[in-house]
């Protein structure tokens, strides 16, 4: 059981697809404008990568090694369009907002990567959380540089809830004649936050690192003071 | 004396590898076509009913039901492209009738100078030459800064800021006058973002002033015919 757990947290933190593998750029720096096209195309993405794979995993003997990556590729593309169309049948007002996003998680090159280091060598439950984990750790970093960058470009956060939940809507936080700061909005603000986000998880591991390191000793101090006796 | 069966065995087991792989990737590719293809039939009439719903009330956002008794979404001219309405392909026109004489038009426009491209519009213009109301269908303005020509974007929920536009005609705004304030003109821009506003403003003014002065012509053709305004080629 312990392996799924590393698993998830090698998804959500170690292994980061925003943070730490950088793969997936476009799509993350493309919609994390606001908290709410973060979280959308975070979420789409959840569901796609679980699926995809969890569909690679099942049918991995039946895949010969030459033609893999055509044949992942089939599969991942497959599943964004029967996502794309049955979200647009079944869920349509879900549809309205998450729509754009589907398309975009084709051109995420985190799902083809997840498929053929993870998914095509593993069992189907552990590349089914390996695909959620992923995606999650995507979607809270998304989340962050949304709530950032549209805080600091306009001083109010949730913008666009209400086409998810119609009664809600965007919260001021900063005062109301806040004047804005445009670039954070434009796609360089995306570069600009996104680069102090990894200098500030950087800055929790070597925090970390320390930490452990200080323990270890401790430890051993304790123990040769200790052992004499 | 051997070696020549040897090389024919090699070569006919590459071979049959070679069509055994060509013959599983053309499975997948049969079965996972075969199941887009699949969800597509099954999803395809109820994409169309959600569009047409979603048209509905996009029209019903601009023209009152009150106003008309027609089937409206029966009775369209197909509009060839026209410069002043912003249009590089046919558009559907909608005409809105009540006890048979004519009450407005619904006609799709675009903005071609927002600040990142196309901002489509949808208007609705009285018979009588107002202009009921404008919406915007389609824009990618930056979110929480010019994205406020679309009410639901809108931060001011009491009165958005394209309801200014609503019931004014040529007779109570000139046609010089449907230009934002910062341009000389009689409509509100928000500070920081004029560009989105001037471009709904112009693009707005200019639908106006091409269905006035083709009002009578739209009105009197069959329906579902091809209308070309030939002086307005893009």
């Amino acid at each position: 059981m312990s392996t799924y757990k590393d698993i998830t947290w090698n998804g959500i933190w170690k292994q980061n697809t925003a943070l730490i593998q950088l793969l997936g750029m476009c799509p993350l720096l493309a919609m994390s404008n606001s908290v709410v096209n973060g979280v959308g195309l975070g979420l789409a993405t959840v569901f796609v990568m679980t699926m995809s794979n969890l569909i690679v995993s099942a049918l991995r003997s039946l895949i010969p090694y030459e033609i893999r990556i055509p044949v992942f590729i089939l599969i991942i593309a497959a599943l964004v369009t029967v996502t794309d169309l049955a979200l647009n049948a079944f869920l349509h007002d879900l549809y309205v907002v998450l729509g754009i996003f589907i398309p975009l998680i084709v051109t995420n090159c985190i799902v083809l990567a997840r498929v053929e280091a993870f998914a095509a060598k593993n069992s189907v439950i552990a590349s089914a959380i390996d695909g959620a984990a992923m995606a999650l750790g995507l979607t809270w970093a998304l989340a962050l540089l949304g709530a950032i960058r549209e805080l600091v470009g306009t001083g109010a956060l949730f913008s666009g809830i209400e086409m998810v939940i119609p009664s809600a809507h965007a919260i001021q936080i900063l005062s109301a004649d806040y004047p804005g700061f445009l670039i954070a909005i434009l796609p360089p603000g995306a570069f600009f936050f996104l680069g102090l986000l990894i200098a500030g998880r950087n800055w929790l591991d070597a925090r970390a690192n320390e930490r452990m390191r200080e323990q270890r000793i401790h430890h051993q101090v304790d123990h040769a003071t200790s052992a004499p006796a | 004396m051997s070696e020549p069966i040897e090389v024919t065995q090699r070569d006919a087991g590459a071979l049959r590898i070679s069509v055994r792989t060509a013959a599983i990737m053309l499975a997948f590719t049969v079965v996972f076509t075969a199941l887009m293809a699949g969800v597509y039939v099954v999803t395809a009439p109820l994409v169309a009913a959600s569009a047409q719903k979603e048209k509905l009330a996009l029209i019903g956002e601009v023209l009152p039901s009150a106003l008309f008794d027609n089937v409206l979404l029966d009775d369209w001219i197909e509009v060839l492209p026209t410069r002043e309405l912003g249009s590089s392909g046919a558009v559907r026109l909608y005409r809105a009738r009540k006890n048979g004489e004519p009450a407005a038009l619904v006609v799709e426009a675009a903005a071609p100078d927002g600040y990142s491209g196309r901002i489509g519009l949808l208007l609705a213009v009285k018979a009588t030459g107002e202009l009921l109301a404008v919406r915007v269908t389609e824009h990618r303005e930056t979110p929480g800064l010019g994205d406020y020509i679309d009410p639901k974007k809108d931060k001011n929920k009491t009165q958005p800021w394209i309801t200014q536009f609503s019931n004014l005609g040529f007779d109570t705004v000139p046609q010089e006058g449907w230009r934002v304030k910062k341009d000389g003109g009689r409509f509100d821009q928000r500070a920081g973002a004029t560009i989105s506003a001037r471009a709904v403003t112009n693009a707005s003014g200019r639908a106006l002033a091409w269905t006035l002065k083709n009002r009578d012509k739209l009105f009197t053709l069959p329906a579902n015919s091809r209308f070309e305004d030939q002086g307005s080629k893009p």
